[in-house]
């Protein structure tokens, strides 16, 4: 095995990184493959929330990197999945513990023995940023229909071309129909229109990815939920299947469209 | 864009507004050339080129633009004739 190494990141906080990385490692592991996701927010962790393995921890990142214990000491295995490990971030320290060096080292470890391995990268810019994006092979840059967070994204992609990362994949997490539908929403076609990268998928905005979160269980574990299905396709499409995109519609009930009609 | 604003003629749909702002503000970022400072340099631009030709500065136009991967810097400075005058 060879890994690829995948980066999650975006620039503006808040869009859906960790959300995002949580899904795709469980959907990819759900696949078959081997996967590790490392949380690279030091400082700020969340990743281990989401996927719902934060009774688990005892070392950390910047642990493995100091030394104080081995790699697989710090692997929480997902005894969902078959093949499925997290790396949480520390928590008591900050960007500055650990180096781009440190992560390019840290993975080239794990090449061997994974598929994939995925990291959530901190919001911004900075260190933090770098150390998430050094060691990737390929990077998904997440954004929101909004023009705050497309214009990170925009700077996030001349910083990763800059890297020589690639221009990325895009992901547009949280759409929603009913408003593009009324005008009120930059369309998925709009974004690619302006941020001129390759589309990797398309999230809707679902109630279900709050309740999954509530849980500690990515919606990608349960059937039914649209964004757990726009997740799994992503997955796929990193796998390198063709996949369509899903024709994302409005929740049509009556009092919504009266609602509409008269917000408007 | 919603009954609403096709009847009353409304201004354009918030999420056209979005996407002209952005379109504007990324060319800006993707040069590191504030409005703020593109003003300066038309004020500049003026008194340079004032030194070779009249020039009708109530008439100047100057703006970034992005096509096919290149931004470009577009000044559209109209020149004042002698004979008109």
């Amino acid at each position: 095995m060879s890994a690829t190494v995948i980066t999650i990141t975006s620039g503006k906080g808040g869009v859906g990184k960790t959300t995002t990385t949580a899904n795709l490692s469980a959907a990819l592991a759900a696949q078959g493959k081997k996967v590790v996701a490392i949380d690279a927010d030091i400082g700020l962790r969340n990743l281990d929330v989401v996927m719902g393995l934060e009774n688990r921890i005892v070392y950390d990142l910047v642990d493995v990197v100091e030394g104080t214990c081995r790699l697989r000491q710090a692997m929480i295995k997902d005894k969902r999945l078959q093949d499925l490990y997290l790396i949480p971030a520390a928590q008591s320290r900050d960007k500055t513990s650990v180096t781009p060096g440190d992560m390019i080292e840290l993975t080239n470890q794990m090449r061997d023995e994974f598929d994939y391995i995925l990291i959530d990268s901190p919001a911004g810019i900075e260190q933090g940023f770098k150390n998430a994006v050094a060691p990737a092979d390929r990077v998904l840059v997440v954004t929101t229909p909004e023009v705050s967070a497309v214009r990170d994204a925009d700077r996030i992609i001349g910083l990763i071309e800059a890297e020589e990362k690639g221009p990325g994949d895009l992901v547009v997490n949280r759409l929603r129909m009913d408003m593009v539908r009324r005008g009120d929403m930059l369309d998925t076609s709009d974004v690619i229109d302006i941020l001129a990268i390759n589309l990797i998928g398309v999230v809707p905005d679902d109630e279900n990815i709050i309740v999954s979160t509530n849980q500690g269980r990515p919606v990608v574990m349960s059937n039914g939920s649209t964004a757990g299905q726009a997740f799994r396709n992503i997955a796929s499409r990193l796998n390198g299947q063709n996949v369509p995109f899903i024709e994302l519609k409005e929740e049509s009930s009556f009092i919504k469209k009266i609602s509409n009609f008269f917000r408007a | 864009m919603s009954i609403f604003r096709r009847l009353f003629g409304q201004k354009e749909s918030s999420s056209a507004q979005a996407k002209n702002r952005l379109k504007l503000v990324l060319v800006h970022d993707r040069v590191d050339l504030s409005p703020g400072k593109m003003e300066l340099l038309k004020d500049e631009l003026i008194k340079v080129i004032s030194k070779y030709v009249e020039i009708d500065s109530d008439g100047i136009d100057i703006s970034l633009s992005r096509n096919n991967e290149q931004s470009q810097l577009v000044a559209n400075i109209p020149l004042l004739e002698v004979r008109h005058k």
